[in-house]
């Protein structure tokens, strides 16, 4: 191969990774700017979403519809979670939620082992096991469809956040909480959605992946530490630095198992994400937090 | 904590004031501080009896595992706790020290107490390299810091397979040796791992109680007003990091020349995450809540050994009950429940 060649193939692999760190880091982003709190059961979901939809696609014919139910079924637990283990809060804190969280997700992990089972699953892709040709590189057509549909969640995040009433409602709530209250915004109500949100990101990186990993009850928390890894490499509580952020680290991630060593590539991925930290401690996005005394 | 002071309780019926006065000792502080050391030492004294007392050496492997855990956990503790700063990289220092001393001995012939210090050596000073950019910053730096320091760290441990023997583990690490005698069994290494948590509780308590632990406990309530008062809130940061992760150095020591063996798997990020929790369930910023915090990190595993898959669930859902029912851990109980029963009688 040349190296053109090789250089696209690497790069189509590391923006489908990076698009699933992304969904993931958008998820992880969302719960923070409503509450404050890192949730650490986002990358459970992700994985429920893969094993669900595998757990349907036995039943359903359609693997697209499988996932979609899968997807949807993870949101609504989301939601459910909210309500369970966060609304009975009595001092809802940031770090109590972010406590509470890693609960939620030991939970929720034995709750998938004990449902779903401890093997590894996994089902064919949105076109089979097609793969794509294209100067020299071959990949996937499932790559092509996880990026595409991350591209198409991405937009209808900004429409949601930027065009809705709910959407603004939830901005604004992030903004100023009280601010927001007093203009009618129900708070908790904010809280409730941003867990369906992120439930439901965590759920499509899970569906979309799968085909290409297979998903297993224990991987969450990797996913989630990329995604949160990804959330804050981008800058935390940013949506559009959840995107780069996801795609630095999937290229990081597959540019320095290539050329450096697959063994070390989480190794890789972490220093320069500390490098970047240090130089620029809110993210490639992120704005510094000014305190006004 | 203490009786109402007399100046704060002017408010009070006369007779009630000059009773608290009556009651009033020199120092206020000096009494609390007296009374957590001479309780300190009895449990200790207590705990001494342990290998005695236990039936088996399987009760005193727990015992020993419950000490070291300890120490991750009140040191933790110190950091979260009292400093208001998150770690999410105390299993990795704990790794560090586990590996730094269990390398010491395994591929140079370091002896035991030699790499003890040397454990706490080397896990203090990657904490101070780590805490010197993150922690000028207010906000959640620290805790993505070591995260990420966390990982790198257990790549490490996995993959340099010559010098740490990845994912098998590091193997033919000696245990500690007592003018000749090697402390090669559980009930043998008890008397180390007692003393170590004895003067890490030691250290804790007579760190919390000096102008630096006060000065701490200014930094977690209000940053820029500490800083205000001349506070140097960086340096004290700083120090408590450092000394946080020197104390896990100590504790991961220990775990290998006890258990003579360590694998990665014992130093991930989740263990990290595990031990914060813990120290919530525990008491977050009470002194007695990590005692708590490691018995039941301790204990509550081996309860649920018996229910295989359900385990976990247990496990998780025994962790949200506490957090919900008790937000300010278990150490927080009597109060809560005396507030409750008694309001009238309230300290």
């Amino acid at each position: 191969m040349q190296i053109s060649a090789v250089v696209l193939q690497l790069l189509v692999a590391g923006i489908g990774t990076g698009s699933i760190y992304a969904l993931i880091a958008l998820g992880f982003n969302v719960v923070f700017k409503s509450t404050g709190a890192m949730n650490f059961a986002q990358g459970e979901w992700v994985v429920m979403g893969g094993m669900i939809s595998a757990a349907l696609f036995a039943s359903a014919s359609s693997v697209g519809l499988a996932c979609l139910l899968a997807v949807i079924l993870v949101a609504i637990f989301g939601l459910l979670s909210e309500r369970l283990v966060i609304w009975p809060l009595r001092r809802p804190t940031a770090l109590m939620i972010t406590l509470v969280s890693i609960g939620l997700a030991i939970c929720t992990r034995s709750f998938v082992m004990l449902t779903l089972g401890k093997k590894p699953v996994g089902y064919p892709g949105f076109s089979g096991e097609a793969t794509v040709s294209l100067g020299g590189a071959t990949f996937q057509a499932q790559t092509l469809w996880v990026v595409g549909l991350t591209l198409a969640f991405l937009v209808v995040m900004h429409f949601f956040f930027e065009r809705t009433m709910l959407g603004k409602a939830l901005r604004a709530a992030a903004a100023d909480r009280e601010a927001a209250a007093i203009v009618g915004v129900k708070v908790e109500t904010t809280i409730l959605i941003s867990f369906g949100i992120a439930a439901f990101a965590g759920a499509l990186a899970g569906a979309i992946i799968t085909p290409l990993t297979l998903a297993s009850y224990d991987q969450g928390a990797m996913f989630g530490f990329k995604g949160f890894s990804a959330a804050m490499l981008g800058g935390i509580g940013s949506l559009p630095g959840a995107v780069v952020g996801g795609l630095v680290l999937g290229l990081l991630e597959v540019f320095g198992s290539f050329y450096i060593s697959s063994d070390f590539k989480d190794a890789i991925a972490f220093a320069i994400l500390l490098l970047i930290l240090f130089v620029r401690p809110s993210g490639l996005l992120g704005r510094p937090d000014i305190v006004k005394v | 904590m203490v009786s109402a002071s007399p100046v704060s309780g002017t408010h009070v019926a006369p007779s009630a004031a000059r009773e608290s006065l009556r009651m009033q000792p020199r120092s206020r502080f000096a009494t609390w501080r007296s009374s957590d050391h001479v309780r300190l030492v009895l449990i200790w004294l207590v705990l001494l009896a342990v290998p005695f007392a236990a039936p088996n050496a399987y009760v005193v492997s727990l015992a020993n595992l419950a000490l070291i855990n300890l120490i991750l956990i009140a040191s933790l503790n110190l950091l979260m706790g009292f400093g208001g700063q998150i770690s999410l990289g105390q299993a990795g220092f704990f790794g560090l020290g586990a590996y730094a001393s269990g390398i010491l001995n395994v591929k140079w012939g370091v002896g035991a107490w030699l790499g003890l210090p040397a454990a706490a050596l080397i896990a203090g000073a990657a904490a101070f390299v780590i805490g010197v950019p993150t922690l000028r910053l207010r906000g959640h730096y620290l805790s993505m810091a070591t995260l990420g320091w966390n990982a790198i760290l257990v790549v490490f441990f996995n993959q340099f397979v010559s010098l740490t023997g990845g994912p098998n583990g590091l193997l033919g690490v000696k245990p500690f040796a007592f003018f000749g005698i090697a402390l090669d069994t559980e009930p043998r290494a008890f008397p180390v791992v007692w003393l170590a948590s004895l003067l890490v509780m030691l250290t804790i308590l007579n760190l919390l109680h000096s102008r630096i632990g006060r000065a701490l406990r200014a930094v977690a309530t209000n940053e820029l007003g500490a800083d205000a008062i001349g506070i140097n809130s960086f340096g004290i940061k700083l120090l408590c990091f450092t000394l946080s992760a020197a104390m896990a150095g100590i504790a991961g020591s220990l775990y290998v020349h006890v258990n003579q063996y360590a694998s990665p798997d014992t130093f991930g990020i989740s263990v990290s995450i595990l031990l914060i929790v813990m120290v919530a369930l525990g008491g977050s910023g009470t002194y007695w809540g990590p005692c708590l915090g490691a018995l039941i990190y301790t204990a509550v595993p081996q309860l649920l050994l018996n229910y295989e898959d359900a385990e976990l669930m247990l496990f998780g859902l025994g962790m949200l009950v506490v957090l919900i029912v008790f937000p300010g851990g278990l150490a927080g109980v009597p109060d809560a429940l005396r507030r409750r029963f008694a309001p009238g009688w309230s300290r």
